[in-house]
């Protein structure tokens, strides 16, 4: 028996998600005793699959190379990955992503295939069918126990450290499933930025309706966040109002964050909005009301005009 | 086309839940319940398809105990036609919820089902996923952006690194994202008129659906508490705590 994470990757570079997946693979891989093995499906993805065998831990990376895996296409995704759990001779107890948007549009479907539950975004293993997840935007933390045979699990990041180089794992090309033709990409917008991508920044500069105006979040927050070498981030409500791109949003239902410092400007500090930042190592909060919710989790809080205040810290750094 | 629109009724989103005492679970004693933001904007979407003519009939449907009632009428208010409910007090996991839909799918016949993403309760982020793949449909998920055509739906979906717009062929399953639409109120008027619109009651048992739960809730605790900041004067206080306390800048 093995475990198989699921690669996130786009086609050219694996990406670091895949990395705490392994982390999280491995606890439980270490109370079996088994294997771990990566999939890698998409489309001139041998790059990737390189890369994936040098992951400390990883025995051995199934490649599956073929046109139609290359925009991860959740449809023929899950095929692929129950014809490989069905065909594998040894069989898998854990399939296991990260929970990216690509990890959580697939994994339910394959779970849905197998006919067993999924296990949602775990922060921490207990035990090899027993793991904690939050509930209610995190107010609560639930611990589940899986009485299915194949676990389908998708995991948050920031709980899981990224495991590091040096393996040497073997790679096996297995054969692609058909195209099932029944989603096709036919345009993408992606945000285009130079600054460290939002979920593994070491900083983050994130923003909230009180600036009032994507005009302010630009011209205040991007020289900070590029004096920093920070990531920007968003509220809700700033995204909703066209402030920022929505892949900036931070909370329950946006991405998860917990950078070493974070640094929240113009925001409220909403239940929502705390659920994807209250790991961060080192909270900074500047808002101009005393008793926003932000100050009660702010390691610093600032009661401060935000339009004199960030150019300030700017000015002072 | 007829649209199936299935919604959850869920603790309020302005509630603070707490854990109660002896960590079996959350207090759910007299807290206001609420249909699941994502499936407001879901009904939303509904409507606008039938005001532009491209559907014809749009249903709800619900799983859970006789209180969902409540969020039928909120969805028949809204403008649903009629509803559904599958009643049980059974606790009811993701993937029973999309077996159930997929059975009433098969008796309805809908050429498209659009959900919320996730439901602000258990956080899941599976069932309308777990639904396309029972019904063997393809999925747009995190919509910001529907538009039929021909048999085909244009979606345009929020993701990690920013939009990615995909052609899926109909029937298909679309779940809801924040920025698809904002959903309107329902006024007096449609809320009495809710009242006398069609709801047909069915048990889990009649659709032939186990929905026997396969994970068991082993505690539920309190999150860890962060340890009260402080407030710093001014901004030069703040940057001196963060490079010689913190050490979080150089
Ligand atoms: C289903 C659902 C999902 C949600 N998911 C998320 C999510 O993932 N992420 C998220 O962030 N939210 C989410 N929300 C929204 C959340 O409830 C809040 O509405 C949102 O976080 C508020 O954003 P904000 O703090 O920017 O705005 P507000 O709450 O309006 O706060 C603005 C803050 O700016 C301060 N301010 C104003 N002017 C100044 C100034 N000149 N100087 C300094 N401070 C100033 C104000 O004092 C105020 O505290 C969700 C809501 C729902 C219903």
């Amino acid at each position: 028996m093995s475990i198989l994470v699921i690669a996130e990757h786009d086609n050219a570079g694996l990406k670091a998600a895949t990395l705490n997946a392994v982390t999280a693979a491995a606890e439980i891989g270490a109370r079996l005793g088994t294997d771990i093995h990566v999939l890698v499906a998409g489309a001139d993805c041998g790059t990737v699959a390189e890369h994936a065998t040098r992951i400390r831990g990883v025995t051995r990376v199934k490649v599956a190379d073929a046109a139609h895996y290359g925009d991860q296409t959740a449809e023929n995704l899950a095929a692929l990955i129950v014809a490989v759990v069905d065909s594998s001779a040894g069989g898998y107890t854990h399939i296991l992503a990260a929970a990216t948007s690509n990890g959580k549009n697939t994994l339910p479907r394959v779970a849905a295939l197998l006919d067993v539950a999924q296990i949602s975004e775990i922060i921490a293993v207990v035990d090899v069918d027993t793991f904690v997840r939050p509930i209610y935007a995190g107010s609560a933390l639930a611990t589940v126990k899986s009485a299915d045979a194949v676990k389908v699990i998708t995991l948050r990041s920031t709980s899981f450290d990224a495991a590091s180089q040096g393996g040497n794992a073997a790679i096996e090309a297995i054969p692609v499933g058909p195209d099932l033709g029944q989603a096709k990409l036919i345009g993408r917008e992606m945000t285009r930025s130079a600054r460290p991508e939002l979920a593994a920044a070491k900083v983050i500069v994130a923003g909230g309706r009180g600036l009032a105006s994507g005009e302010n979040y630009h011209k205040l927050l991007e020289p900070l966040a590029d004096k920093l070498g920070a990531a920007l981030g968003a509220s809700r409500a700033a995204v909703d109002a066209g402030f920022a791109p929505n892949d900036y949003q931070v909370g329950q239902t946006g991405k998860i964050v917990a950078p070493a410092l974070y640094i929240a400007i113009g925001i409220s500090g909403a239940i929502q909005h705390l659920a994807g930042m209250k790991d961060s190592r080192v909270i900074v909060a500047i808002n101009k009301d005393p008793d926003a919710p932000i100050f009660q989790v702010a390691d610093y809080g600032l009661v401060a005009d935000l339009f004199q205040a960030v150019p300030e810290l700017l000015a002072g750094l | 086309m007829k649209i199936l629109v299935p919604v959850k009724r869920v603790v309020d989103y302005n509630i603070r839940v707490r854990v109660k005492a002896d960590g079996s679970g959350v207090d759910l004693a007299n807290v206001k319940m609420s249909m699941n933001p994502f499936d407001e904007i879901a009904v939303e979407e509904a409507m606008r398809l039938k005001e532009a003519g491209v559907a014809t009939e749009v249903i709800a449907v619900s799983c859970g105990v006789v209180a969902c009632q409540e969020t039928l009428r909120t969805a028949m208010a809204i403008g649903a036609d009629r509803s559904v409910l599958v009643e049980t007090d059974i606790e009811l996991q993701p993937l029973a919820v999309a077996k159930l839909l997929a059975a009433v799918a098969k008796k309805e016949a809908p050429q498209l089902i659009i959900l919320g993403k996730q439901a602000i309760d258990d956080d899941a982020n599976q069932t309308g996923q777990m639904l396309a793949a029972l019904l063997g449909w393809p999925q747009a998920t995190f919509a910001s952006k529907v538009a039929i055509g021909d048999g085909k739906a244009t979606v345009t979906r929020e993701v990690d690194g920013g939009l990615e717009t995909l052609e899926i062929s109909l029937p298909a399953v679309v779940t809801t994202d924040l920025r698809l639409n904002e959903p309107r109120y329902a006024t007096l008027p449609n809320i009495m008129k809710a009242k006398k619109k069609p709801m047909e009651i069915v048990k889990p048992a009649e659709l032939g659906v186990d929905v026997a739960p396969r994970l068991t809730t082993v505690s539920v605790a309190e999150p860890p508490r962060r340890s009260a900041g402080i407030k710093v004067a001014n901004v030069a206080a703040l940057i001196d705590k963060l490079r010689n306390e913190a050490r979080v800048i150089a």
